[in-house]
């Protein structure tokens, strides 16, 4: 029943997202990167961690993602007539990250493993998983909060309008 | 037979609430077309069956009966799907709500939410911004001027409240402890949370108010100057899917208004008028909805953004600072 569901869900995940970087028009790539998320989100949760899930709905879906059909919508750019990569230019690295990412990944799936044990799967309440961050992790949480305050600025910088040059 | 039997018990209890909810909805726009008649001094529906009970079940017919119309611009999958999305993760948000004390039944305890989720106030936040999606792809996929600026200005004023409504939350979160909609509620045993941040119930109100897009905010569909806004052009059901989405919308912010702050399904007297205590704590809420609907002018748009983005965030950040100083200082932790 559990696999059936994740390979369902595994499946829609791929799919959307295969959708989701083949479309011509902006805001249906938007709507099948959100159903990606969603089914992504839904692994999470099947995977025993309903806080990871929450998030990713609640921030990439839910937030992000609404920003992006929102300026989209705004643009009113609709449908690419051209393509969108001048492929001939751009395949060569492409080619060869793809070949580095799947020799990577082939070694990973054919090697033996490293360790004796299976690595544990941890359930963390969402309480201790706030402590971990707030405690243990607090130097990465101030150092993006920071980034993030920078960007803030900096996008409040571009974006003022000039009224008097 | 045993295995089977949690299951059988969600399915039952989706069902249930399913049926309840869209009932309620149902009768919830008659109260509104009620009340609001009576605000303004006129009777309201009153023809169909005695004081009018049955229009619900007129409308609900005439919706089903009227043609489904497609426009010629719309985007065709997009704007078929749009409604489902508003009244879905509308509904869907019921599945946490805990809307009576656990009930005993052959031994076996059963918890009123359908499932208790461990990060269940997350899990609301999350339903409230994928319904935005709703929205924003119903104006855009119309294919008209009108929807398309109901759904940009429907989307950006739900984002902009989203923070407040969230900030709001937190209060409660950190004085249970807990994202658990039921250890929220277990933490207001004996004082509900309005008593220690009376603030933050306001916020959220308003919030929620801004937030089911209807008067004084119902800038997505203003009528005199969007015609309808991001509904202009559905018909029939798919406009049905709308309103209906919209009413199980107020009762559902109701509901979750009564279990952040109002004390949830706790009342005097024996456990099973728990069930009692909700709905009357919730029906009081949704009462003021409506006599908000009554009272109040709508809002400009650059006056709504400034409510929301001057006033209210810098408001919910300062009241999460007070009341966690006040928890620190007076041990409110285990109330």
């Amino acid at each position: 029943m559990n696999a059936l569901a994740f390979y369902l869900l595994s499946a829609a995940a791929i799919f959307s997202t295969l959708m989701a970087i083949s479309r011509r028009e902006l805001i249906h790539a938007v709507v099948y990167l959100v159903l990606s998320f969603f089914s992504l989100a839904l692994i999470f949760f099947m995977m025993g961690a309903p806080l990871i899930a929450a998030l990713e709905v609640l921030i990439y879906a839910g937030a992000i993602m609404v920003l992006f059909l929102f300026i989209v919508m705004m643009l009113e750019m609709g449908a690419a007539k051209i393509p969108l990569t001048p492929f001939r230019k751009v395949w060569g690295p492409a080619v060869v990250i793809a070949a580095v990412i799947f020799f990577s990944m082939a070694i990973l799936f054919f090697g033996t493993p490293q360790t004796a044990v299976s690595p544990m799967t941890a359930f963390v309440s969402p309480r201790r998983f706030g402590q971990a961050l707030y405690t243990k992790y607090y130097l990465a949480v101030e150092a993006v909060s920071l980034l993030l305050l920078f960007a803030l600025v900096g996008a409040l910088y571009l974006g003022k309008r000039d009224n008097n040059p | 037979m045993n295995s089977c039997a949690p299951w059988l018990i969600i399915i039952i209890k989706a069902f249930l609430i399913l049926f309840v909810t869209l009932t309620l909805a149902a009768y919830m726009v008659l109260a509104e077309r009620k009340l609001l008649a009576r605000m303004q001094d006129r009777y309201g529906p009153n023809r169909v069956g005695p004081f009018g009970l049955l229009q619900p079940l007129a409308d609900v017919i005439k919706l089903i009966t009227k043609e489904d119309i497609l426009p010629t611009q719309a985007d065709k999958f997009i704007y078929l799907i749009a409604p489902g999305v508003v009244a879905g993760t509308v509904l869907l948000t019921f599945a946490v709500v805990p809307f009576g004390a656990p009930v005993k039944i052959d031994g076996v305890t059963v918890q009123m939410p359908v499932i208790d989720l461990n990060v269940g106030a997350l899990y609301f936040l999350a339903m409230s911004s994928l319904g935005v999606y709703g929205v924003a792809l119903a104006g855009w996929s119309s294919g008209s001027k009108y929807s398309l600026f109901g759904g940009i200005r429907g989307s950006a004023q739900m984002i902009s409240y989203e923070l407040s409504m969230g900030l709001a939350l937190v209060p409660a979160v950190m004085l249970a402890g807990s994202f658990s909609l039921n250890d929220i509620v277990a933490a207001q045993s004996r004082v509900p949370f309005v008593v220690y941040s009376p603030l933050a119930f306001a916020i959220f109100l308003i919030s929620v108010a801004a937030e089911s897009r209807r008067i004084p905010f119902d800038l997505a569909e203003a009528e005199n100057e969007l015609v309808a806004g991001y509904h202009t052009e559905y018909s029939g059901m798919r406009f049905g899917l709308f309103y209906i989405g919209e009413y199980v919308n107020i009762i559902v912010l109701s509901a979750l208004a009564v279990t952040f702050y109002l004390g949830g399904w706790h009342g005097p007297g024996p456990l099973w008028l728990s069930f009692f205590w909700f709905f009357l704590k919730a029906a009081v809420i949704a009462f003021f909805f409506i006599w908000m609907r009554a009272t109040l002018p709508r809002l400009r748009y650059d006056q709504l953004m400034h409510l929301g983005w001057k006033f209210l965030v810098p408001l919910s950040l300062a009241n999460v600072l007070l009341t966690g100083f006040l928890a620190l200082m007076f041990h409110w932790r285990n109330v």
